[in-house]
């Protein structure tokens, strides 16, 4: 891979609590290239949305950036501050939250929300930045896309204001996109035309993606590559066709096995036990071992190992080669 | 004989603006078509599920199914008793207790300043039943331990949380439990978990499930029976084996199409056009007409009825 837009290095972000200092992630590392879409993946809790507002610094204090390195374009963005991250904010990456609703001001016309943050980061005139605007709704897919920008956040459907969402992201022209569950709040057919139009929008202009969720079936269909999450740590990372049909780690192996398949029919589904520990009472050794099939006494004791090249499993005995513990 | 049997159920919302706002700016009255003209049966001890996109009315008829709404047009009898119209209060409370509900978040569905105890013997402890022992016995069997009886709502993950929920739905032994997007908040790991216990308790206690999602896959592995809702309308109903293998309603098609599979790595398919319509001025004739691709002039004129199809039911006039 060349040059790439993204990268991350050990990346742990701390909150200090009276219990104790937690860390939501803990010390993560990949990167993302030019129109690659990395899908990152977990359950609730797992720190996937930590790590993407770390990149974007938007971590609300107490939480802070604690080690490791952040890379955008080849230069080092997590010791920013104040105005120099603002600047960066919206011109190198752009943001899609969950919520369409919550997101967008409404008080404010859509074309105004588009054009204030064209005039903060491209060097156009109030006139070129409203012609942008429009433009940039274009592309998203709005149509009558020159009455729209007059329109109220109010006056469009759930996936049309996603769509406004996006195009408000991409209006700086960013390199990278953070998109965090950005078609959970959405039905299923608006969704399908949403990460249609992400897909199409990357390849088009070699934006990098990071596409946090939590739906296998997105991730299978966007992701290029995929990225696993628990607690706070990566425990599998690799091209996705081979991370969901073939998972090396048990717990990406235990995710894919409770998910719904038509093809498994109507049998049990296999079933995790347990449920992911908290931040403030994490095993021994590697996290996961309470809930594993697999586990041996070296995971009970020693931390999982670090991924080999930031590809492969998180895991000492690593499927399909691991025997099954009764 | 069914369980459930809704016959030609409709529900309308009043949703005008008052009054004097109505006076001032020459306004009609606006109605919400939530639920227009659906009937199914529910066999004893299946599930049956409703599918459908948000404003497809599948919670609305939930809630008219336990009493929470009355119809406006059409009836639900439960055991042949019409809920709505019964005069025998003694038949009423006998089929209520044959009902119970579960909701879709754990977090909003359990009073926060009650003991779990208290929460799961309510609906015995409200018709003056024994609750002696109850609480503990039932969150056993819902996977839960005894002790947990004395702790506050705020203790549990949200698995376990449902798990108290269904708890609660089993206190007064009913037949038939409404299930309303009962794994749409928890996690996958989690969902099977609760998927699992919900039919291992089908199994063990004989129960009957509405089941009401919008995640196809869910719905896949465990109904029985499946009904595709659309801007309030019943439009196909078939086993799920018929349903997902040979989907006969272009909307069902449609769904089917545009939902993340995982074994389809970098899919390219053209994404599903337009949006559920305004339910307040819902088109014309068949509600899907302006985004099918099969639409032609009948189909803006005239409603399609349900109509038999190679083992299932579609309400279209092209499907063959």
């Amino acid at each position: 891979m060349s040059e790439p837009i993204l990268s991350i290095r050990n990346l742990t972000v701390e909150i200090p609590t009276r219990q104790g200092i937690l860390r939501p992630v803990n010390g993560v590392s990949y990167d993302i290239g030019r129109g690659e879409i990395l899908g990152v993946v977990g359950e609730s809790g797992a720190g996937k949305s930590m790590a993407g507002n770390a990149v974007i610094g938007l971590l609300s204090p107490p939480a802070r950036i604690a080690e490791g390195e952040i890379h955008v374009n080849g230069a080092r963005i997590d010791q920013l501050k104040g105005d120099a991250m603002r600047r960066l904010r919206g011109k190198e990456i752009g943001m899609v939250f969950q919520d369409p609703l919550t997101s967008l001001n409404p008080l404010l016309r859509i074309g105004d929300q588009l054009t204030e943050t064209i005039l903060a980061h491209l060097p156009l005139s109030r006139s070129q930045a409203e012609e942008r605007a429009v433009q940039a709704l274009d592309e998203v897919g709005i149509p009558g896309a020159a009455e729209r920008v007059n329109s109220y956040p109010h006056e469009f459907s759930g996936g049309m204001r996603q769509r406004v969402v996006i195009a408000l992201a991409l209006c700086a022209e960013p390199s990278l996109i953070i998109a965090d569950e950005p078609t959970t709040a959405l039905d299923v057919s608006v969704q399908a035309q949403i990460i249609a139009l992400l897909k199409q929008l990357c390849r088009n202009r070699g934006t990098a993606v990071m596409l946090i969720t939590h739906d296998m079936g997105v991730i299978a269909e966007a992701a290029d590559r995929v990225a696993v999450m628990y607690a706070g740590k990566l425990v599998e990372l690799g091209p996705v066709r081979e991370v969901l049909t073939t998972p090396r780690h048990p717990y990406t192996d235990g995710l894919m096995g409770s998910t719904p398949l038509a093809s498994r029919g109507k049998d049990r589904l296999h079933q995790i036990p347990g449920a992911m520990p908290r931040l403030d009472s994490l095993p021994q050794g590697c996290a996961f071992h309470p809930r594993c099939p697999y586990a041996q006494a070296q995971c009970k004791a020693d931390p999982a190992p670090k991924l080999n090249e930031g590809e492969g499993a998180a895991c000492w005995f690593p499927l399909p080669h691991a025997t099954k513990v009764a | 004989m069914a369980l459930v049997s809704v016959e030609h159920l409709t529900r309308i919302f009043d949703v005008s603006k008052p009054w004097l706002n109505r006076m001032i700016e020459r306004r009609k009255k606006a109605f919400l078509t939530a639920v227009s003209d659906v009937s199914f049966e529910i066999e004893e001890k299946t599930v049956y599920s409703l599918v459908g996109e948000s404003g497809s009315g599948k919670s609305t008829i939930g809630k008219m199914l336990v009493g929470l709404l009355p119809p406006s047009d059409g009836s639900v009898k439960i055991r042949d008793i019409n809920l709505a119209r019964e005069t025998d209060a003694a038949k009423v409370d006998a089929v209520r207790a044959d009902i119970q509900m579960i909701f879709q978040d754990p977090f909003a569905s359990l009073n926060p300043r009650w003991r779990v105890r208290d929460i799961i013997v309510e609906p015995v402890a409200a018709r003056g039943g024994e609750t002696k022992g109850l609480a503990e016995k039932l969150l056993e069997q819902v996977g839960l331990s005894a002790r947990d009886a004395g702790k506050f709502p705020h203790e549990f993950s949200g698995g376990q949380r449902q798990r108290i929920c269904i708890a609660r739905a089993l206190a007064s032994e009913p037949r038939l439990i409404v299930c309303d997007e009962p794994t749409s908040a928890l996690d996958v790991s989690v969902q099977a978990q609760v998927l699992n216990l919900m039919s291992d308790l089908k199994d063990d206690l004989g129960l009957t499930y509405l089941f009401i999602s919008h995640d196809l896959t869910v719905v896949q592995h465990i109904s029985d029976r499946v009904g595709v809702l659309y801007l309030g309308r019943l439009v196909e109903e078939a086993t799920p084996e018929e349903l997902f293998d040979n989907p006969k309603h272009p909307y069902t098609q449609m769904l089917l199409a545009a939902a993340p599979k995982l074994g389809e790595f970098g899919r390219e398919v053209p994404p599903p056009v337009g949006e559920i319509p305004d339910p307040i001025n819902p088109p014309s004739g068949c509600a899907y007409h302006p985004r099918c691709p099969l639409a032609n002039g009948r189909c803006k004129a005239e409603r399609p009825q349900m109509r038999a199809l190679r083992g299932a039911k579609v309400a279209c006039h092209l499907a063959t």
